[in-house]
This record gives structure tokens, C-alpha cells and sequence, in this order.
């Protein structure tokens, strides 16, 4: 009797240990000691490190897609790839490393955390020397000692004068002290097929289709045209869900409280008429259901975007895709916001600062460069003159858009964005509302019940917060 | 020559020792420290919000209390053992018949050893990349939905993953397919182990297969089948991969898919440890109690 008493407590923890083994991993590094070792060596480098004529033989990059990859590859002077390594490249005789980690499931940012708190110990090729932030959630990185501030690169003011004041704004710290630059300008417009316009109403001329959905009353009576001529307005509710939040008067936390803004309210209710009339649907943006409607298949009218998910996103290179005809127009739509942009910058330790300062300055600064970006790639740069001049220009066109010149209508929006409501929690609160509020859009929870579900999600993220 | 005898046996347990060692090692390195900083852990408020380290401090029994009295540990609780038992159950059943056929020598399967392989294939694709296959599968505009409304089942398509039942049951069907084989192979094996002349003596006795299954087979089968009830039902509490990708980490729709483990995971988002901890130290303790249950269960009916 002992014995099997003893067998089954050994069997029981040993069963149960290989349980409980699996579900939790330990905090080996204690990020204080790091953080305070940062903070030491970012006093001392900066002087040093831009001056350094002895620099870095590996630059380490940081980011999510191969968007920048591409930018560099195809506009940075002197910049070659290495054939038999797509990770790799080479400016001079520094090489370059991508690492590349993909936005799903938060992983780049928990990669990107680990190793910048890791940064003060990991030897001088290994540390990270350039790393891309969003806007979503550029101030968790701008606001801490991770970053350096340009400044210390040696970019001055009169460098960035030309560059849009709201891009600043993203990645300026408490301080006041500017730690980052981009080189795109991210101003959405409404993209609707023009094959679309011409049969239901009449015609695809932006300025005609432009009275159709010029506030979201008329959107939403529009959405009804649409419907009965077989077409959903937008592809998901997740498609309007940035016109909506970007037009908010309110931080999504306001003294530790979770604050559901009234704009973002209105969204809901528009929605949910919309999902339950079976005008759109609930699916996730970046979804197969979602890029259905890059085809004239997928009966979609239109997709609200910026400059780059025209470009980068809409299978443009596909044989038989909207885009690919030329299909789309570009309209204001019933109100102006942005969506994303990518920022460049430097991670404090980086022993790479001169290669760094050329490439922020090549990149952002170069009005030659950028106009090529334009050109290339249909982008919306970040500097003011040549967009104006590119806006003003006849011969320019974009393919895509059937030989619409789309800038002008960038360069408007792009002067009324008020960033002043962005805070740290913003990816979190963003992501985890419109997962809540697909369930009451789809009827499985009332309205509370999803906004109970969204409070509890944001508190899991952020347990600091209340509501 | 007493003296000599036990220098003998002492000799001889120091091999084993020895055998042994490895596996203390890997244990307490794996399992046993993870084991006790997990509890520790539990006792303090810790985590990462942004890039700014809030604690460790010490909280004594607030995290405990914190997740019993707000019920998301009971709701997910019953989440996992639902999905659970909804996937085990067709697969024993399955299992058991399949495991029948495949060992009666008087049925003489034709390519037994080609079923065998085939049943046991979907245990070899990664879950993530299964759940990947079903999600795009079942999506609204997907090719499941295309073929009902083709044969005219259907008008619209069915949203697979905006129902809480047609997810359930999603998650629940993926689980019993990669697990069937396996189980077929473990129950085959058990049945092969058993004397063949107990069959004949029942056949002689004028038994039909069905007695015969049910009196001979089942019985002798107890111990192998209480073996895959007891690995299925840990394997049950660990369930992770598969909802995890097919709701894109979201346990929608209103998290009824959300198991134990994904809410764990949710926790790990603000390196949560404190709360993490508590949760896993919980889960510790229930698999405890249900590994007990299930042995002493069996130990009884065994003497």
C-alpha cells in the first residue's frame, strides 16, 4: 500500500510538472540594471560615437516588412545586396543585416523589446543600430532612453525643414526632443473602383463620386445604392475604422482610465447598420476575405488607404487585379485620416551613427531621392516642396489609379492631421476594440457584453490600466 | 560472506543511480526550478508596460485573488474541458472501432499497414499549420462555403467563425483528427497484447463479436485506455495551438474558444509573471488533483 502511495504522489508530480513546466518562462534579466546601464553609456557615446572615424563593420536593422529593404535597395546610393543572402547587403565595407521579424501577434515588438533591453550588453555587431517604429505605437520607444535623439547624429533642424510637421510630432519624446524621421507621409484618401462608379452612378469622375460619400450620412445611404446593385461599400467594417479613430477628441487613456472616445461610438453604431444590412463584412484587414475585393470578383467599391496601400498592399503586380487595370480613383472620402508610415530610428549604442546620419539624410532629406520614390513607387514622401511641385505637375501620373494625379488631394489632407491625441496605448486599445466589437456586429454579444470583453482585453495588455 | 553479499547489491544499485542521473538532471533543470520560481513568481506584482519594468513587488495572495474573483479562469476552464471532450470522445469511439477492425485476424484486412500510415498522417503536420488549412478552409469567402452554395446546401455563406458552436466544433474536429491515429495505434498495440485463447474460448462458448468486445476486449483493455484518457485529458488542459491560430489568438467569437493556456498566453503580452504565474500554479494544482482522481479510480478496480 505504501509503496503504490509513494508511486502515485512520484507519478502525479512528475505528470504534473511536465504540465506545469510548459507555461511559464522565467524573467532571467532584470531590465532595471540594464535600463540604468543605458542611460550611462548613452551620456558618454554621443560626442564620441558621431565623430569616431573607427565605426561599426555591421549594421544591424530592425523592422517588420521588406518595405524599407526595398527603398534602400532600390534609392540609397551605394547600397548592394548580396545575391546568395536576402538578409544581407552591403553599403562600402559595412554589411548590412536585415532583421526582419513580421508585425502577427505583436512578435516584432516583443523581439525588438528583448533585444533593446539587452542592448548595453550585447557586443558592437551584434547591437542594434537602426530599428523602425509605427505610428501606433512609436512614443513606447520614443519616449525612453532606447532612442537616440537625431540631434546626436548630427541631423540638424534646418535638414528636416521641409519634412511635415505631424511626422514630427509622432516621434517627439515628453521632452520635447525629436528621436526619429520618415520618408513617407501617410494622408488617406478613399480608393473606389472606377468600373463600380461608371454603373452605378453614372460615372467615375472623383469630384461626381466625391457627393456620395462626402459625410457619413450620405456614406451610409450610398452603402444602400450599393447593395442593391450587388456591391459592398467597403470591404470590412475594419476598413472605416481608422477614418473614425483619427478623428477623435480624446485620448484612449485619460488619467489611468480606459476612455472609449465619442467618434469611435459613432463607428459602432454606422457599423453595425451597415454589417447587419449586409453591406459589408466583419472580416479582419489583411484577411483573404478582405483582399477578395482587389479583384473585380470580390464586388468591392472601395477601400479607405494611404498613398502605400495602393502601391504595397493591393496586389498590383497581379495579373487581373483592380489595380492592375488601372482601376481604382483616388476621392477624399467623408473624413480625412492617415494610416500608418514607418519612422527610422537609432538605437542608443549603435556604433554606426555617421553611416546612420547619411542614410536618415539620403533617405528623408534628398529631394532627388524622394522624387524617385514617388515616381517608383507611387509613395507619398515626406517632403514638402517636391510634393507640392509633384502635385502641381501635369506629366505625373499614377497607374494604378488610371492616370489620376492623386497628390494634390494628399498634400491637402495632409497639412489637417492633428496627431495630438496619440498615447502608448494606442495599438493595444485599437486592436483589441475591433476584435471586441466583431462580436457584437456579428450578434454574438449586445453591446455591453463586447465592450466588457474590450475592457478586459486592454486590461490584460496594460495592467496598469482601469475602467 | 553476509558482508560480502551486500557490498554486492550496494555495487549493483550504484548502475542505477547512475541510469538515473540523467534524468534528475534534465528534471530539475526543466521542470523542477521552472516549477518553483512559477510559485514564487505568483507572490509578486511584475510586469512590462511599454519598455518600463513595474515591480517585482511583493503582494502575497492579491494575484490569487484576482483571478478567482473576476471568473475568466472558470469561463476558460470550461471552454478547454468542452472542446475537450466534444474532440475525445468521437475519438475513442473511432479508435476503438478502428483498433477492433485492424487487430481481428479472422477479418484479414487487405493494406492494413497503408491505413495505419494514413491515419496516423495528420498527427504529422505541425497544429499551427492544420489550424492555418482549416481557417482558410472555412472562411466566409472559402472554399468550404463555395462548394455548399454551389450544390445548393447554402444562399449565403456560412460565417464558420463567427458561431460559437461551428468554432467549437472546428477546434473540437482538428483535435480528434490529429489525435485518432495516434490513439488507434496505442488501443491496436493494447489489443494485440491480449491471449488470443480467450477469444477462441468464447467463440467455442458461442460468444458473438459484440460479447465478445464487450467482455473480453474492453476489460482487458483498461489499463492502455486509462493511459490515453489520462494523456489525452493533460493534452486537453494544454490546448493551445490549434484555436490559438484558428481565432488569430482572439478566442472569438466572444472568446468561447478561449482555453486555459491562450489566456495564460494573453498575460505574457505585459510579461505579466505575477498574474502568469498565479494562473499556472492554479492550473498546477487542478492537473494534481485530476492526474490523483484518475489513478486512484483505476487502482481501485485493478485490485
Amino acid at each position: 500500500m505504501k509503496k503504490k502511495l509513494l508511486s502515485t504522489v512520484l507519478s502525479i508530480t512528475m505528470i504534473a510538472g511536465l504540465f506545469a513546466g510548459c507555461g511559464q518562462k522565467e524573467a532571467e534579466t532584470t531590465p532595471a540594471a540594464d535600463g540604468e546601464a543605458v542611460v550611462q553609456e548613452q551620456e558618454e557615446t554621443p560626442a564620441e560615437a558621431v565623430e569616431a572615424s573607427e565605426e561599426g563593420k555591421v549594421l544591424n536593422i530592425y523592422c517588420w516588412n521588406d518595405e524599407f529593404k526595398r527603398r534602400i535597395q532600390d534609392h540609397y546610393p551605394g547600397y548592394t545586396s548580396d545575391a546568395n543572402d536576402a538578409t544581407k547587403g552591403t553599403i562600402g565595407d559595412v554589411t548590412v543585416v536585415w532583421n526582419i521579424t513580421p508585425n502577427q501577434d505583436n512578435a516584432y515588438q516583443n523581439n525588438l523589446d528583448e533585444t533593446l533591453l539587452k542592448q548595453a550588453d550585447a557586443d558592437a555587431d551584434s547591437k542594434i543600430d537602426i530599428f523602425l517604429v509605427e505610428a501606433d505605437y512609436a512614443l513606447k520607444y520614443v519616449d525612453t532612453e532606447y532612442t537616440m535623439p537625431v540631434a546626436d547624429l548630427g541631423v540638424t533642424e534646418s535638414d528636416l525643414a521641409n519634412q511635415y510637421q505631424y511626422t514630427k510630432d509622432i516621434v517627439t519624446d515628453s521632452n520635447g526632443v525629436l528621436k526619429g524621421v520618415s520618408w513617407q507621409g501617410c494622408p488617406g484618401a478613399m480608393f473606389y473602383s472606377r468600373e463600380v462608379a461608371k454603373e452605378v452612378f453614372g460615372s467615375d469622375d472623383p469630384a461626381e463620386v466625391q457627393k456620395y460619400v462626402s459625410d457619413w450620412d450620405t456614406f451610409n445611404e450610398t452603402a444602400v445604392t450599393l447593395k442593391d446593385a450587388g456591391y459592398s461599400i467597403i470591404s470590412s467594417v475594419n476598413d472605416s475604422y481608422r477614418v473614425y479613430s483619427n478623428n477623435v477628441t480624446s485620448k484612449w487613456v485619460v488619467d489611468g482610465k480606459i476612455n472609449i472616445d465619442d467618434n469611435i461610438m459613432k463607428w459602432v453604431e454606422d457599423s453595425k447598420v451597415l454589417v447587419d444590412a449586409g453591406q459589408t463584412g466583419t472580416h479582419d484587414l489583411w484577411s483573404d476575405d478582405w483582399s477578395k475585393g482587389f479583384y473585380p470578383e470580390g464586388k468591392v467599391f472601395a477601400y479607405f488607404g494611404p498613398a502605400w496601400l495602393v502601391n504595397f498592399s493591393m496586389a498590383a503586380d497581379a495579373e487581373g487585379s483592380i489595380g492592375n487595370a488601372g482601376g481604382w480613383a483616388a476621392t477624399e472620402g467623408p473624413q480625412g485620416f492617415f494610416w500608418g508610415g514607418t519612422w527610422i530610428c537609432a538605437a542608443t549604442g549603435t556604433d554606426n551613427a555617421s553611416l546612420i546620419k547619411d542614410i536618415m539624410l539620403q533617405m528623408t532629406c534628398n529631394e532627388e531621392i524622394m522624387k524617385e520614390i514617388v515616381v517608383d513607387d507611387d509613395d507619398f514622401v515626406n517632403n514638402k516642396p517636391a510634393m507640392e511641385a509633384m502635385a502641381a505637375d501635369t506629366s505625373y501620373s499614377s497607374k494604378i489609379l488610371g492616370g489620376q494625379n492623386p497628390l494634390g488631394m494628399y498634400c491637402a489632407g495632409v497639412e489637417g492631421l492633428d496627431l495630438s491625441n496619440l498615447s502608448i496605448y494606442d495599438q493595444g486599445c485599437n486592436e483589441e476594440f475591433q476584435r471586441s466589437m466583431k462580436n457584437y456586429f456579428d450578434g454574438n454579444a449586445d453591446l455591453d457584453g463586447a465592450l466588457d470583453q474590450f475592457y478586459k482585453a486592454v486590461v490584460e495588455k496594460y495592467p496598469e490600466l482601469t475602467y | 560472506m553476509k558482508s560480502m553479499r551486500r557490498g554486492k547489491v550496494v555495487r549493483y544499485n550504484k548502475w542505477g543511480y547512475i541510469f538515473l542521473t540523467p534524468f534528475i538532471l534534465v528534471y530539475l533543470v526543466f521542470q523542477f526550478i521552472p516549477l518553483v520560481s512559477t510559485i514564487y513568481n505568483s507572490f509578486f506584482e511584475n510586469y512590462r508596460s511599454g519598455l518600463t519594468q513595474i515591480g517585482p513587488n511583493f503582494l502575497g495572495l492579491e494575484n490569487y485573488k484576482t483571478i478567482f474573483s473576476n471568473g475568466d479562469i472558470l469561463t476558460y476552464g470550461k471552454n478547454t474541458i468542452i472542446m475537450w471532450v466534444m474532440g475525445f470522445v468521437p475519438q475513442i469511439i473511432v479508435s476503438l472501432l478502428l483498433a477492433a477492425w485492424f487487430s481481428n485476424p479472422s477479418l484479414r484486412l487487405k493494406g492494413q499497414r497503408f491505413f495505419k500510415t494514413v491515419i496516423y498522417l495528420p498527427n504529422l503536420i505541425m497544429a499551427s499549420a492544420f489550424a492555418m488549412l482549416f481557417f482558410t478552409l472555412f472562411s466566409d469567402g472559402g472554399p468550404v462555403n463555395s462548394i455548399l452554395m454551389q450544390v445548393g446546401i447554402l444562399d449565403q455563406p456560412y460565417k464558420f467563425m463567427s458561431s460559437i458552436w461551428s468554432t467549437r466544433t472546428l477546434v473540437a474536429f482538428m483535435n480528434f483528427l490529429m489525435w485518432f491515429g495516434n490513439t488507434t495505434i496505442l488501443l491496436m498495440a493494447g489489443m494485440m497484447g491480449i491471449d488470443t485463447a480467450l477469444f477462441e474460448a468464447a467463440e467455442v462458448d458461442g460468444a458473438t463479436s459484440t460479447q465478445a468486445f464487450f467482455k473480453i476486449t474492453l476489460p482487458l483493455l483498461r489499463p492502455i485506455l486509462v493511459y490515453v484518457m489520462i494523456t489525452s485529458l493533460i493534452g486537453g488542459l494544454q490546448m493551445f495551438d490549434v484555436p490559438q491560430i484558428l481565432t488569430n489568438a482572439t478566442g472569438d467569437p466572444m472568446r468561447s474558444t478561449m482555453t486555459l493556456i491562450m489566456y495564460l498566453n494573453k498575460h505574457l503580452y505585459s510579461k505579466n509573471y505575477g498574474l502568469g504565474g498565479a494562473l499556472s500554479v492554479v492550473m498546477f494544482v487542478v492537473t494534481g488533483i485530476l492526474s490523483m482522481i484518475v489513478y486512484k479510480f483505476t487502482n481501485k478496480k485493478m485490485d
